[in-house]
């Protein structure tokens, strides 16, 4: 599988994210200047985590309006896929490809800890490898987790199942809607997710949940 | 230009911070009165935080050499060779007065600053960790201040990008009205690619980088040279802002230039600005700097030359660059949208010019600014030396379980979750041991090497006996890293004390000294880089003695490594070391019978600090143990007590000694490990111990959920948890009494 991760000005977790996608795919991803106008061609694009642009205006609003952005859009539209990780999925949110908003955390502080994630929906490229319903640890790290949207797109991502992980067993660290963790588009080639699985794939990390949705999207793409 | 020739009256030179006999030598060096920027220079050079020379004499005794150590003290950080040409590249670095006066950008500038100096010598950051002090907490302004200075260290650290993986929460009230905020840093670079501030070449370019300059922090440094007083909120102006994104820009702008090899010399603008980066990089070089602030970038408009070269504002280089490749180089910052300006040039005259519209606004000697800094041999008393006691000056407890149930529920003693949630541990995905263990581990690359990180200091002891608390915060460190397997490498020192003009606090700075002097020689641990935060007084009255010690270790493979928590039951627990019962300045006699008396703290033996550490730390390499966990704060039961909680599983143990049950359980004797191993291996243990001539006693089994000591109460692990965990959330949701 070739993948791209995207380097913002701010991005910090893009190493994590380079470093998982080699050791689980087994290919050396490219790392993308957001002030390139063109992707390489790939089978997968990460917008890795961090505070781009030092998130001064609302988390990902800068970033989403990158150079890059643009063709980061018409791949989306093409159905290469698409993964926001943390600010990822901030941007993804604010560049119109997943619905919804990312808001500060309902306990106004930063959270650094492993939550328990349920993957809600296994049928996705991103989740093929997780067993429907499976409950799994992972870590987060974010302030601007809490994830809201209006109650007819809500009811929309419910019921078309694009609600792809949920915080479990209580976890849900942010007071996000429905214990939402992680959303996919309507054509299911893009997807957001708050949680770091980049941070859970190998013994050091205390576990190795995480090196599923990598082999979901090589099952997917292969 | 009127600004600049404004009278020098008495007043004046006192509102600069600079004694009258330090005047006088100002007028002894140049021969005349100096300008409004020479004073402004002059009180930037000489104030303690930067001239240091109150300490100096006494930090001169400290050992700074050993086989790995690259470069040891007086440069931006200390270097030490961990094998495979790399390097780890560490400092500790104080932002206490700025942290009490605006908690959040006090504390986030102090991270920043202490990044800063990490990676200007060409290291990528790989782990921070903060020893924080605060007031007792019902004073009115301490919750304030927690919220603040976390919530600032988080905000600077996570979206710069390290991870935060330790540290120390204390609270005493002698922090009320002085917090401290002890910022360490580490980065990792390869020992050929390290870059110094040393000036080299006459006429080349010194280029600004980073941020532009403004009004921010101007007189930050003599501010934190300095008393509080009831004036303190007039203070605010000269607190910096911090902003992280700006820095993570610059870090890897400067690593991408570097690898360009367009750097010849870089110093980053911390203390003092433009000012102190400027002559340290001349004075270090043998070479004159001249500058024209013209070329400054500004964010404000009508800054004077006096402003410029003392404000403080964050996120700023000083270079000097091979100017062959000074057009590759600007291209770099471009890149990262950061201001990028030649502003001056290297001289052989070994004179500071400064011109500002044309005009000469200073003209100094550049090597006087720096070594002819007043240098002080300040009188000084030693403490009186503390009464011993036994464990019959301590009244026992109704019962012990009810105690330690206490204990692990006190401000001191409680879990600081709270507290490290809020930093992001995890980032660079190579944290082995995060938060809440004796030391933190993190691997190097894609391993099998890795690092261990502590901080320590028990400011109690150093005040109860300066000598023995210096020695017993380096034992710690060396030992909390021993704990996980490492091999102790190197120590920074951030040494936080009171008014040294009073003998009483120097003697607590010369006797802290002595003892961390001997025990860094006498475990082979030497000091490669720190700080003196002096002046930590407020209306007169000094905090505790406070060095805080910041220690790293090695771990050739990152696969042999303990962790504090019970792995399984039915496994032997062993103490190694001995267990006298010494209760003077333990948390049992202070925070539970509420002794205030002048007992002695636990003498350290450094050969038997040496010797049991030595023996811990083989055989965990050789695999024999399942869990090691140092005994310190709260003695023997709190360490089972935690071991206990991380783990999982509880314990049945039982004294067998002689000394009363109390002594025994909260006794705070010193060079001493918990550690578990499988029944079936202990008796082995137990020979390879008393040969080697090392204490050992067996003392219980893990298993069930419950702590059991013989003679007391069983304890639920369930009710451990709760009240060890309850005590910071608890605290922090109650009221802002700022507000009332």
């Amino acid at each position: 599988m070739k993948s791209a991760v995207i380097v913002f000005p701010g991005s910090n977790r893009e190493r994590d994210m380079l470093s998982a996608l080699e050791k689980i795919t087994g290919q050396k991803p490219l790392a993308v200047w957001h002030a390139e106008t063109e992707l390489p061609k790939v089978d997968l694009v990460v917008l890795p985590g961090g505070f781009s642009y030092g998130d001064y205006l609302r988390t990902g609003a800068i970033a989403a309006r990158a150079p890059i952005m643009a063709d980061v859009k018409r791949k989306a539209e093409a159905g290469v896929h698409i993964m926001g990780v943390c600010n990822g999925f901030q941007m993804l949110c604010e560049a119109g490809l997943l619905p919804g908003i990312l808001m500060r955390n309902n306990n106004l502080k930063f959270v650094c800890r492993h939550v328990k994630l349920e993957t809600v929906n296994a049928k996705t490229a991103f989740t093929n490898q997780f067993k429907q319903g499976e409950v799994w640890r992972c870590p987060v790290a974010h302030g601007d987790g809490n994830y809201f949207t209006d109650a007819d797109t809500l009811a929309r991502l419910e019921g078309d199942n694009r609600v792809v992980f949920r915080y479990a067993e209580g976890t849900n660290p942010n007071g996000s809607l429905n214990d939402i963790a992680g959303i996919i588009n309507s054509q299911g080639n893009v997807m957001g997710l708050m949680p770091h699985p980049e941070n859970e794939i190998e013994d050091l990390n205390g576990g190795t949940e995480g090196r599923a949705l990598f082999e979901s999207l090589l099952e997917a793409v292969a | 230009m009127s600004a600049n020739a404004i009278e020098i009256t008495p007043k004046l030179v006192a509102e600069h911070g600079l004694k009258p006999d330090e005047y006088q030598r100002i007028l002894d060096l140049i021969g005349r009165v100096p300008t409004l920027t020479e004073l402004g220079i002059f009180s930037a050079m000489w104030n303690e935080h930067c001239s240091y020379k109150s300490s100096k004499k006494w930090l001169r005794t400290l050992p700074t050499t050993g086989p790995r150590v690259i470069c040891g003290p007086g440069e931006n950080a200390g270097v030490v060779d961990i094998g495979d040409g790399q390097a780890i590249i560490f400092k500790m670095e104080s932002h206490n007065h700025p942290s009490y006066i605006e908690p959040y950008q006090g504390a986030a500038t102090g991270v920043g600053g202490i990044l800063r100096d990490v990676f200007t010598m060409g290291a990528r950051p790989i782990a921070a960790m903060n020893a924080l002090r605060f007031g007792a907490p019902e004073h009115p302004r301490t919750r304030h201040v927690v919220a603040g200075v976390v919530a600032g260290v988080g905000g600077y650290g996570n979206s710069f990008g390290v991870p935060t993986i330790g540290g120390e929460v204390n609270f005493d009230e002698s922090y009320n009205g002085n917090c401290l905020v002890n910022a360490f840093a580490a980065g990792l670079a390869d020992t050929d690619k390290i870059f110094y501030s040393e000036a080299k070449g006459v006429g080349l370019p010194i280029v600004y980088l980073g941020s532009k300059t403004g009004r921010d922090g101007i007189h930050g440094a003599t501010m934190a040279s300095a008393e509080f007083d009831q004036d303190t909120e007039e203070k605010r102006p000269t607190v910096q802002i911090g902003d992280p994104f700006s820095e993570k820009l610059l870090l890897e702008a400067c690593l991408e230039l570097m690898a360009t090899g367009a750097v010849i010399a870089i110093q980053d603008m911390g203390a003092a600005g433009l000012t102190c980066s400027a002559v340290e990089m001349g004075a270090k070089g043998g070479l004159g700097v001249e500058l024209n602030l013209d070329m400054v970038p500004c964010r404000e408009t009508g800054m004077t030359a006096y402003e410029m070269m003392l404000s403080e504002s964050q996120e700023r280089m000083l270079m000097v660059l091979d100017p062959a490749k000074e057009k590759e180089a600007e291209a770099v910052f471009r890149k990262w949208h950061l201001d990028f300006a030649v502003v001056g040039k290297t001289t052989d005259d070994l004179r500071f010019r400064i011109f500002r519209h044309g005009e000469l606004m200073a003209d100094l000697p550049i090597k006087e600014l720096g070594d002819q800094a007043p240098e002080y041999d300040r009188p000084w008393i030693a403490t009186p030396k503390a009464a011993t006691t036994t464990a019959a000056d301590f009244a026992a407890p109704n019962s012990v379980s009810d105690t330690l149930v206490k204990i692990i529920g006190l401000p001191d003693m409680a879990s600081r979750r709270w507290v490290w949630e809020q930093y992001d541990s995890l980032i660079q995905g190579n944290t082995a041991i995060g938060p809440g263990g004796d030391a933190a581990v993190i691997r190097i690359g894609d391993g099998p090497k890795a690092l261990a990180f502590t901080l320590d200091v028990s400011p109690r002891y150093c005040f109860a006996d300066p000598e023995e608390g210096g020695k017993q915060a380096v034992a710690e460190c060396w030992r909390n890293l021993t704990a996980v397997g490492a091999e102790p490498l190197a120590i920074t020192d951030n040494l936080n004390f009171g008014n040294p003009e009073k003998p009483e606090i120097m003697g607590q700075f010369v006797g802290c000294i002595k003892g961390i002097g001997a025990a860094c020689t006498a475990l082979d641990f030497p000091v490669v880089s720190g700080n003196v935060s002096l002046y930590n007084e407020t209306n007169g009255k000094g905090i505790l003695p406070t060095p805080a010690i910041g220690a790293v270790g090695l771990l050739p493979d990152i696969a042999v490594r303990t962790t504090i928590g019970f792995k399984a039951e039915g496994e032997t627990i062993v103490v190694l070391g001995e267990t006298k019962g010494h209760l003077g300045q333990s948390i049992y006699a202070r925070d539970i019978l509420g002794r205030r008396a002048a007992d002695a703290p636990p003498p350290v033996d450094l050969v038997v600090e040496r010797h049991n550490g030595d023996f811990v730390r083989t055989e965990i390499r050789s695999g024999a143990f399942t869990a090691v966990h140092d005994a310190s704060d709260g003695g023997l039961l709190v360490a089972l007590a935690e071991m206990a909680m991380a783990g999982g599983i509880g314990c049945s143990v039982e004294a067998l000694s002689d000394i009363p049950l109390h002594a025994w359980a909260f006794g705070e004797d010193q060079a001493r490990y918990v550690v578990t191993l499988p029944a079936k291996a202990a008796d082995a243990l137990i020979d390879r111990a008393a040969e080697a001539n090392v204490p050992a006693f067996v003392i219980g089994t893990t298993g069930g959920a419950e702590l059991t000591l013989k003679g007391a109460t069983p304890i639920s692990l369930g009710t451990l948890k709760e009240t060890h965990e309850a005590w910071f959330p608890t605290y922090m949701a109650g009221p802002d009494l700022l507000d009332a």
